[in-house]
């Protein structure tokens, strides 16, 4: 945040003396209010604190992972942060670099691009569920509501859960929830 | 809060800049430069008021407090549900009956949905009423006084959460129940919760000329889980609707069991209908036992009164009083536009919202639309009643309030934002984060006929990084903006006291030439008051020791007192003669082990010491009242319990 002050601050002040040169009152009183009346909105909230002291939330869990630099990518490019930060409680299906590696080709460079936002937005957030269940536990369920509005079902195989279609490879408590890690992308049942 | 120092330090310079710097360019474009500014839009000068009063609730502090908009100044915070140590409530014998319920003193709770009084849809700024979530209690504030005049106990309650909403002309305050229990309670196994739970929606009257309030009835509802409610109003006055949710009736690990069902259902409930069934003698007096407390303000003295009874209504007496509407996945917040045509139910686990048509409901229940029924209620058809859906605007909705230009907000917990949508297009038209997780939202006025759009804001969950940091605890932080543009603008970030759930809000000409500066000694009719020299005295019954004592600046009256003895108990019953505007006296003694108190000008007060140890012990005044404050005390001399000196009493002896 500091950074950003400064800069605001100094753009401020310039565009103060820029105003007062040019006697220009009408721009000085534009750029003035600004920095005052204005939040950008894409990189504020929740996901950009810094705290070094309480458990990491599922997104700090999947940032620090290097299994999941496809999925943290996506997430960036999707501006889903701040909703993986919330108090949740939240649990996150995370499909490693294999998984999304395993789609067909050019799938994820299509979903990253700019205007396929909304779209990837809807597969990220069909691997979020509004709980925090261990891997155990997932096998009471027969399906799960997700925040994309969509169900995924739940199998119990093996006495394993099979979510969607995917195994759970290891499962990791968070401080806002539960990050399971999945070998495969869950793709929402297109309508 | 560093951000807004940052906003105010600019804001400063601007305005330092512009009247130095260039001071040559013209008046008009000096006001331009500060016109559309954050800062200036919440900049009250010292000395101006706010325009805005907002009555945010305090959660676990059980209290209400008093903010002004837009400068999110804190004013006051008013005792409701629990002792308050700064004046006395709940300690002072006066106000003790406050707390009294069915299950003892309990002084504490967990206060949630503040509504002000209406008068034909819209705020009359008589009352506010508050629920008590944990204990289940309605309390009623007068927005004369700012003090907590009447509380009422709910029976067969638990979680007093779908409540303290207000019909359009304070015909009811209503109050529903989160918990389904055992009505009557009775020692039985959790496990057959399922069809034998009830849960009582219970509609309490309130008197139009003194505000008092008696339960009329209650409906006996299905064992569901009942969140929220508001009334209708305008075409859907005589109208109540409740979100459910755990429709399954599960008893436990809700989290799961009570999201089997796609829908759960909005509750609409007929209560004109019902009224006029209980006026012609209908429903059931069933044995319970609650607590009306009542203060008086010529008394100045509370009372409690155990009641014995409540008219109960099960709905299937009472064919077309109450109807269910299929409402997806657990909704939480139940709105109602302006007009009464539109009811939000805001499903917290559903991306989508969902609005019911009022009108499309009557047509439903008039061509006998059902799509059968739970216990004998008819449930009508999802698609029979659906007025639209606003499309993923956000996540985790919650509550919606209304500007009355025809657009809804609704805050998103889970997204950490406040959505701006349009009834009946559905369309979202603009987006702002929160900070961060926010609950309920609040415009003045915006769930009545008649809401004042300038402000809303939102109260959040959690504060994090926001201001200054605190310890692990930190109060919560609420964010202002103008919604009076095209596009929501933030202002102001705020911190709030307790767990403001909800706030009620009113434009502060309303009520403020009608707040009170001072009680009438001549009204006074507390009995032990001493409302001249001649009144003050001591009075020995048996163990007990009444002390008739008064204060005006900057004395006590007597404040010599002999034969006081160990093992008496001693009240201090303290008329403050003043007759100023905020000359308030406070009184302290030592080794009280109860609290001290606040006394306003023209009350009567009183305070309970029991003296534990011989010697001479003082008292004195503890609001800083005059220039002679200091001097403002007494001695009370303690004597063994054997002791055979005689009461006396004495001023500048």
């Amino acid at each position: 945040m500091k950074p950003i002050k400064k800069l605001m601050l100094s753009a401020f002040c310039l565009s103060l003396f820029l105003g007062c040169k040019n006697e220009n009152a009408e721009g000085a009183s534009v750029e003035a209010d600004k920095p005052a009346a204005t939040e950008t909105t894409e990189r504020t909230g929740q996901a950009f604190i810094e705290d070094d002291g309480s458990t990491p939330n599922v997104l700090q869990i999947a940032i620090g992972s290097p299994d999941h630099t496809t999925l943290v990518a996506a997430v960036q490019a999707a501006q889903l942060e701040n909703a993986l930060v919330n108090a949740g409680p939240l649990m996150v299906f995370a499909p490693t670099n294999e998984a999304f590696a395993a789609l067909p080709e050019g799938t994820v460079e299509d979903l990253l691009k700019p205007e396929n936002k909304d779209a990837l937005a809807n597969i990220l957030k069909y691997h979020v569920t509004p709980g925090n269940y261990s891997k155990d536990f997932l096998k009471k369920f027969k399906k799960l509501g997700q925040a994309n509005n969509g169900y995924v079902q739940v199998e119990v195989v093996d006495g394993e859960p099979i979510v969607g279609g995917a195994k759970i490879l290891a499962s990791i408590p968070a401080g806002n929830g539960i990050v399971h890690v999945i070998d495969k992308v869950l793709l929402p049942p297109t309508e | 809060m560093m951000k807004n120092k940052f906003k105010l330090s600019i804001g400063l310079m601007v305005a330092a800049l512009a009247f130095t710097g260039c001071n040559n360019s013209s008046q008009t474009s000096n006001k331009g430069a500060l016109g559309s500014s954050a800062a200036e839009k919440v900049f009250v000068a010292p000395g101006e008021h706010d325009s805005h009063y907002a009555f945010l609730s305090g959660g676990y502090s059980g209290n209400l407090t008093v903010y002004g908009l837009p400068s999110g100044r804190m004013f006051k915070e008013i005792p409701v549900f629990s002792q308050f140590p700064t004046n006395g409530y709940g300690y002072s014998e006066e106000t003790k009956p406050m707390l009294e319920t069915s299950f003892g003193f309990v002084p504490w709770d967990d206060s949630h949905h503040p509504d002000i009084s209406q008068t034909n849809g819209e705020l009359d700024g008589r009352w506010v009423f508050i629920n008590g979530n944990n204990t289940p209690r309605i309390a009623r504030i007068s927005l004369t006084s700012f003090e907590t005049e009447e509380i009422i106990e709910v029976p067969n309650s638990a979680g007093n959460h779908s409540s303290s909403f207000i019909t359009e002309n304070t015909e009811y305050v209503v109050a529903g129940t989160r918990f389904s229990v055992p009505v009557p309670q009775r020692d039985m196994s959790i496990k057959d919760y399922k069809g034998n739970f009830k849960g009582a929606l219970t509609f309490i009257s309130v008197d139009p000329e003194h505000g008092h309030m008696d339960i009329k009835f209650q409906v006996l509802m299905p064992g569901f889980n009942y969140d929220l409610s508001h009334p209708g109003r305008g075409k859907s006055h005589g109208w109540f609707f409740f979100t459910t949710y755990n429709t399954e009736e599960a008893n436990s690990l809700l989290e799961v069991n009570a999201s089997q069902n796609d829908k759960d259902f909005i509750a609409a409930i007929n209560w004109k209908k019902i009224e006029e069934y209980v006026n012609n003698g209908g429903g059931t007096m069933m044995p319970a036992n609650y607590a009306h407390n009542l203060h008086d303000e010529a008394t100045h003295t509370a009372t409690s009164t155990m009641k014995k009874e409540v008219r109960v209504v099960n709905p299937s007496e009472v064919p077309g009083a109450v109807y269910l509407l299929p409402t997806p996945k657990s909704p939480h917040g139940c709105d109602v536009d302006p007009s009464g045509e539109y009811i939000v139910g805001n499903g917290k686990l559903s991306a989508n919202l969902t609005v019911h048509s009022f009108t499309k409901m009557l047509d439903a229940i008039e061509n006998k639309k059902f799509d059968g029924d739970a216990y004998g209620i008819p449930i009508l058809n999802f698609e029979d009643v659906l007025a639209g859906s606003v499309q993923q605007p956000g996540l985790g909705p919650l509550h919606t309030e209304f500007d009355g230009q025809g657009n809804a907000y609704t805050t998103f917990f889970i997204s950490s934002e406040v959505v701006k949508w349009k009834l009946g297009t559905w369309e979202v038209l603009d987006r702002k984060p929160t900070y961060y997780s926010v609950g309920h939202l609040t415009i003045p006025g915006g769930n009545s006929r008649k809401p004042f759009g300038k402000y809303m804001f939102a109260m959040n969950k959690i504060t994090k990084d926001r201001y200054l940091p605190t310890g692990p605890e930190m109060e919560h932080s609420a964010q202002l903006y103008d919604i009076s543009g095209d596009k929501m603008e933030i202002l102001l970030d705020f911190p709030t006291h307790g767990e403001p759930h909800y706030a009620a809000a009113i434009p502060a000409e309303i009520i403020k030439s009608k707040s009170k500066k001072i009680y009438r000694l001549d009204e006074n009719e507390h009995p032990r008051k001493a409302i001249s020299e001649a009144d003050t005295k001591v009075v020995r019954d048996g163990k007990n020791v009444h002390i008739y004592m008064n204060m005006i600046r900057s004395h006590f009256t007597p404040d010599n007192i002999e034969g006081v003895k160990v093992g008496d108990k001693v009240f201090f019953h303290i008329t403050n003669l003043e007759q100023d505007f905020d000359v308030p006296h406070g009184f302290a003694m030592i080794g009280a082990r109860n609290a001290e108190l606040l006394v306003s000008p023209g009350q009567t007060r009183t305070l309970t010491w029991e003296p534990q140890q011989v010697g001479v012990w003082p008292f004195y005044c503890t609001d800083f009242c005059s220039a002679l404050h200091q001097e403002m005390q007494g001695y009370v001399r303690v004597s063994p319990a054997d002791s055979d000196i005689e009461l006396s009493w004495s001023l500048g002896e």
